[in-house]
């Protein structure tokens, strides 16, 4: 799991910690590469996951392991993080550099780690699904006990790949968990001027499989909805839709102004940010206090600044690059 | 062996359509990551629509010959998701021009995985699909769409000439680490041939001097192949010695081969069956350009199906593809 994860021989953390352990990862990662953004020290595509941290952080301690596979998309930091990939690593790549997880040749939108289990990241929208079929597939027939969980948006749910592969994933009684990160827009489309269905999860009917709405922003609700649906897959009764519902606080890309956002919604989301929120629910469940919260939050900006500086130290590509993993065998030059 | 069984086996022929079985069942034998999906091809829907995979699901079960939904994205993309596993996928895209349905998962995907993690991981799938003209199946079901593939880095494009070509080539590429597309002609399906050797594997990446000549080279693969070979023997009888390259493998195309042939004849006549307009041929048209300009005795020709949709009508069909009057006529002007 996450690198934050205790070291061995500590007590065991509350799942609502360790949860937001690694959300407050993800949210300081996010500030600092929108703050490079701006400033100019970082130049990327970059889809801020900004609203979404507990949600993913959620996902990833709901008993999904490092062996498990994932798939997920341009705007999938989050989910990168809670899989457990090495920061420097992951910072590196966004960073273009040679020492990033896919040598700085993929880049934020195409991110991969099989180590942790990162097998995809796409920047097409709903493709990510059939490829998680096909990984699950592969855990079918070799009964490896594997799951794999695919996240993607509301917008993916319209095309027709979001369509196939359910159908087949229930035909196969596939291991895999269908995560939809409801985040009520669709790039500017707003959900309801691109989808019909009053919820993502309905549509899990029309493919023989349990469809679950949760709010996506509360952990113990999303912990239970996940839990199950890794319970079904792992018990062989074959996938589950489950629908997150979140808010993504940023417009689609970074510089996006985000004028087509209703506001009444944004500041009724903004007052309910998840991560602070998780964070006043640890203290007022006393799981933790301020000391200890921002003991946590001071080794995480530790971490993050570490992961950075090897990022900017790094060198980048060299253009024989150009000829390597076109093929397995090197293309001659 | 006596002579008596040697003789036997020579004598062995099988059609292209069992060759295709052959490898599958030989690749299925000696790796058990491979596995086999796509419409109806388990036998329990028929062994598929040309046959290829019938009684492989009866003697590996179902679980590694699945018969599909009709979803061309969900097959390409399940390939693609257990390659990226370690399995060796075999997907059956019954025609070519389904492939449009699951361009994005070969082309944004397979092609690209690899590279985009930097090595981390491959995607050794192989994607079987069958087209052709001169069946009468119109224009949605009968287009050679090879040079769409090729033009992608990353993926590997074969296009087999003959059952035993077929078997060695499907073995090799289902073999492979690197994803391949593998185009059979529906009109070679039941031609026969001389049956390959148990285990026969063809290289990819290579290409084949199919006949050795002096006078000019004719650089083709897939279905003319066989009538090429015709013409040059009866081309033979006037004394035009024509050197028959079969590609094999389009991309990556074995450039060096091409080369050393046009090198030795001077003279160049490219033919296929997809049409001309920014294909196969004038990829290689440019390469023996860009090479060998001022060594040519008479500029580079190519001999293709017309800049049309394939039509439906069968006279119009004919007037559509290729004519072997043309290549001759193309060799006899190369000559002059």
């Amino acid at each position: 799991m996450p690198e934050t994860t205790p070291s061995a021989g500590a007590p065991a953390e509350h799942p609502l910690v360790r949860i937001y352990r690694t959300a407050a990862l993800i949210h300081r990662v996010d500030e600092r590469m929108r703050g490079m953004l701006t400033s100019g020290e970082l130049a990327a595509a970059y889809y801020s996951p900004r609203g979404q941290e507990v949600l993913a952080a959620t996902l990833a301690h709901s008993g999904v392991t490092s062996d498990d596979y994932l798939v997920t998309t341009y705007r999938g930091i989050h989910d990168q993080i809670a899989k457990g990939m090495p920061l420097d690593e992951l910072i590196a790549e966004i960073f273009g550099k040679a020492t990033g997880s896919c040598k700085g040749k993929g880049g934020p939108m195409h991110v991969t780690h099989p180590d942790s289990g990162v097998m995809v990241t796409t920047g097409i929208v709903g493709s990510g699904m059939p490829i998680a079929v096909g990984l699950a597939t592969s855990s079918s027939i070799r009964k490896d006990g594997r799951v794999t969980v695919v996240c993607f948006g509301d917008g993916a749910s319209n095309i027709g790949a979001f369509h196939e592969s359910l159908n087949l994933a229930s035909l196969w009684k596939l291991p895999v968990i269908f995560v939809c990160q409801n985040n009520l827009y669709a790039e500017s489309t707003a959900y309801a001027n691109g989808t019909t269905a009053e919820h993502i999860a309905d549509r899990a009917a029309g493919y023989g499989m349990p469809g679950v709405t949760v709010n996506g922003n509360d952990p113990e609700a999303a912990l239970d909805a996940f839990t199950e649906a890794l319970d079904r897959a792992r018990a062989g009764e074959g996938p589950t839709l489950v629908e997150a519902v979140t808010y993504r606080f940023m417009g689609h890309y970074f510089g996006d102004p985000g004028t087509y956002m209703d506001r009444a919604q944004y500041e009724a989301a903004l007052a309910a940010d998840p991560v602070p929120a998780l964070r006043a629910l640890l203290r007022e469940r006393g799981l933790a206090d301020e000391e200890q919260l921002s003991a946590m939050e001071q080794e995480i900006a530790g971490q993050v600044e570490h992961a950075i500086a090897f990022a900017s130290d790094s060198p980048y590509p060299g253009a024989d690059e150009l000829r390597l993993d076109i093929y397995r065998e090197q293309v001659p030059a | 062996m006596t002579d008596r069984t040697v003789r036997k086996e020579r004598a062995r022929k099988i059609t292209f359509q069992q060759a295709c079985t052959i490898a599958l069942d030989e690749a299925m034998a000696a790796d058990d990551t491979v596995f086999l999906l796509g419409e109806d091809v388990a036998d329990r829907e028929g062994g598929g629509t040309f046959k290829v995979t019938s009684g492989l699901s009866t003697k590996y079960g179902t679980d590694r010959v699945r018969s599909t939904p009709i979803s061309e994205q969900a097959i390409v993309g399940t390939a693609v998701g257990a390659a990226v596993a370690g399995m060796r996928p075999v997907a059956e895209i019954m025609l070519m021009n389904f492939i449009t349905l699951g361009l994005d998962q070969l082309v944004n995907h397979a092609a690209k995985l690899r590279f985009m993690s930097g090595g981390r991981t491959g995607v050794p799938l192989t994607v079987r699909t069958a087209t052709g003209a001169g069946g009468g199946t119109g224009g949605q079901h009968s287009d050679m769409l090879e040079a769409w593939l090729a033009h992608v880095p990353g993926l590997k494009v074969v296009v087999p000439s003959s059952p035993a070509e077929a078997k060695g080539l499907l073995l090799s590429s289902v073999l492979d680490d690197d994803p391949c597309v593998v185009v059979e002609h529906t009109q070679l399906y039941w031609t026969k041939g001389e049956a390959p050797e148990p285990g026969l594997r063809i290289p990819l990446g290579k290409a084949n001097i199919a006949r050795q000549g002096s006078d000019v080279s004719v650089i083709t693969y897939g279905r003319p192949v066989g009538q090429v070979l015709e013409l040059a023997e009866k081309l033979a009888g006037e004394g035009i010695d024509v050197e028959v390259v079969d590609l094999r493998t389009i991309s990556p195309l074995d450039e060096r081969t091409v080369l050393e042939s046009v090198a030795k004849t001077r003279r160049a006549v490219i033919v296929h069956e997809a049409v001309g307009q920014f294909g196969v041929g004038a990829e290689v048209s440019a390469r023996i350009s860009e090479e060998l300009h001022g060594q040519l005795a008479a500029p580079v020709v190519r001999v293709t199906s017309a800049n049309a949709p394939v039509p439906f009508s069968k006279p119009l069909e004919d007037k559509y593809l290729y004519q072997i009057s043309d290549v001759e006529s193309a060799i006899r002007k190369s000559m002059a």
